[in-house]
């Protein structure tokens, strides 16, 4: 869509839906660039694969709907859809995750609602918290960073580990000894089986303040998540009260016992934590819409991802926490509506 | 009651009763009911089928004795009445269970109790058994237990087929010993489809079954009226 008028304002927007998804897939490439270096071919095949699925599926939700293709095609949700989906995925991840996973993003999450603008959840995360359900085991093989292990594998060896699984390269003791589970993942693990913090924080693959690949990613997507809120296209609310709520309560728990919990920065700069706050909790169409609203929304993202972490059975939380607080922005729109110039607030009429 | 109900109705239509009860007015299709038992226990194909027959012979004998003393029942007391015979009934289904088919009724557990609150039943004694005369309602009963049973196989066996790759598993819990070669591997080596068998996979089905049931309809609806179309007269005069 495109306003122009021929009376002031004389600068008319020029932006549609396609620029911004554009703008946000350029803020993704610092976040790609260093998974890439770390995980290696892994990653830039999950996406390859992830928007070719999801193109597929988007062209067949058009087409069962009797919806013209190019429109919809244009606006890149789809493939902004299959990237964050990718990003959140283990890299070689065998293919039928990506195509079982963008299934339920696209058709069932996105289209089965009314498409692109009516989806009341974030499609890549139901096709995320799908997986996590249904295949815990392939979705918490995360291989070793590449400093770790000295394990990169080549591009064709990639390639066939994602289509024919890593049986026919490696055997599963061998595949044990390339995957790990994630700082996130394996910190709970030893925390639970009494192991200190700082302890664990000593081990080899922990950086300064989180897991040594984690932390430096993190970093990459708070940059591109910097440069979406200089542009304009995500607004600071939903960020910062996410950030503010999550240091809140990590600082009190690691002030309480700081033995068993988390250090704020761990939390963090760890998992999908700059990820979900920039780009999968600032989705336009499934965030609530109002300041007060969004500031609400933030924070109890932050909220439950806290819970879920600590108190939960699940590795990360940013995708049930997303998906919760969806579920609850109808209800926090609509005791949040801003007061109409002119007219009385609701407590006064 | 009133009079008159008493008064023989005219030519009860029973290809109608049949119609209604296993598409047109199917309880778990169309009128939603009892969806608590039907989304909570159609893990596997054999649970359905023993809840499905629970059910059926619940409204049955329901809808018989319901329709049996529609006379002598009071309009102001009818619910509480309706209630405490389901709920007779309903007890005696669920210790015949525990006598004859213990294992499936650990496995279907509380729900074979709460059929009593399965509203298909209290809404067929409501709607058709306290109207009709008794060997109407006996038909509606069957018709209706067996849509409500086909819903069940059929969401039951999708998610089993997507959840776990089988069909019929445990089937020696209802049928005997004979009847463990019954079971089916779909798919070998299949790692299963854990969100099929949670509660998320049976609001799915259940969701999918539904929009085919209308997709089917409105099919057939069209052809319906593609052939009033041909005559010009049935046209005008709408």
């Amino acid at each position: 869509m495109e306003f122009k008028t021929d009376n002031s304002p004389f600068t008319g927007s020029a932006s549609t839906i396609g620029r911004v998804m554009r703008q946000v897939l350029y803020a993704l490439i610092p976040g790609v660039l260093m998974m890439f270096y770390f995980y290696g071919w892994g990653i830039l095949i999950n996406i390859v694969l992830a928007i070719l699925i999801a193109l597929g599926f988007e062209i067949l939700s058009l087409w069962l709907r009797k919806r013209p293709l190019k429109p919809f095609l244009a606006d890149y949700s789809a493939i902004v859809t299959a990237c964050l989906f990718a990003l959140s995925i283990p890299p070689l991840a065998p293919w039928w995750i990506l195509m079982i996973g963008l299934f339920f993003a696209i058709v069932i999450a996105k289209h089965l609602y009314g498409g692109l603008g009516y989806n009341p959840f974030n499609p890549a995360m139901v096709g995320f918290a799908v997986l996590i359900i249904s295949f815990p085991l392939e979705m918490t093989q995360w291989i070793r960073p590449e400093f770790n292990a000295g394990f990169v594998p080549s591009l064709f060896d990639s390639l066939r580990i994602v289509f024919t699984g890593f049986e026919s390269l490696y055997s599963v003791d061998q595949w044990d000894a390339i995957t790990m589970a994630t700082p996130l993942d394996d910190m709970k693990t030893e925390l639970k089986s009494g192991h200190y913090f700082s302890e664990v924080m000593g081990t080899s693959h922990y950086g300064f303040v989180s897991g040594k690949a984690w932390e430096l990613i993190s970093l990459a997507y708070l940059s591109g998540g910097l440069w979406l809120l200089y542009k304009g296209i995500i607004n600071w609310r939903i960020p910062v009260s996410l950030f503010l709520t999550l240091a809140i309560l990590a600082t009190f728990f690691n002030w309480l016992t700081p033995d068993t919990h988390q250090s704020t920065l761990f939390h963090l700069f760890s998992g999908a934590t700059m990820l979900g706050a920039f780009f999968i909790a600032t989705d336009p169409v499934s965030a609530s819409t109002t300041p007060r609203g969004q500031l609400f929304y933030g924070a109890c993202i932050g909220f439950f991802i806290y819970m879920i972490r600590t108190w939960g059975n699940y590795p990360d939380a940013v995708a049930f926490s997303v998906l919760i607080m969806n579920m609850s922005v109808p209800m926090i729109d609509y005791f949040t509506q801003p007061r109409v110039f002119g007219a009385k607030s609701r407590e006064e009429s | 009651m009133s009079e008159e109900q008493d008064k023989p109705s005219p030519a009860i239509d029973y290809l109608q009763l049949t119609k209604d009860g296993l598409w047109y007015n199917n309880p778990g299709l169309v009128q939603l009911l009892g969806l608590c038992p039907l989304l909570a226990v159609t893990n596997n194909v054999v649970n359905g089928i023993g809840l499905g027959i629970a059910t059926l012979v619940i409204l049955v004998i329901s809808n018989a004795s319901i329709s049996f003393s529609r006379n002598w029942v009071r309009k102001e007391i009818r619910i509480p009445f309706y209630v405490l015979v389901i709920a007779s009934n309903v007890t005696v289904i669920d210790l015949i269970m525990n006598a004859w088919l213990p294992q499936l009724h650990w496995v279907l557990g509380i729900f074979i109790p709460l059929i009593v609150t399965n509203c298909a039943i209290i809404g067929r004694a409501e709607a058709y058994a306290s109207r009709n005369e008794m060997l109407p309602a006996i038909v509606d009963g069957i018709m209706m237990g067996i849509g409500f049973m086909i819903v069940l196989v059929a969401l039951a066996a999708l998610r089993e087929i997507i959840g776990s790759g089988t069909l019929f598993i445990n089937a020696e819990v209802m049928f005997g010993e004979s009847a463990k070669h019954l079971t089916i591997i779909i798919f070998d080596d299949y790692k299963g489809f854990l969100l099929a068998i949670l509660p998320p996979g049976a609001f799915l089905g259940m969701g999918f079954l539904i929009a085919f049931k209308n997709m089917i309809d409105q099919g057939l609806d069209k052809r319906k009226k593609s052939s009033l179309s041909a005559i010009p007269i049935a046209v005008e005069n709408r």
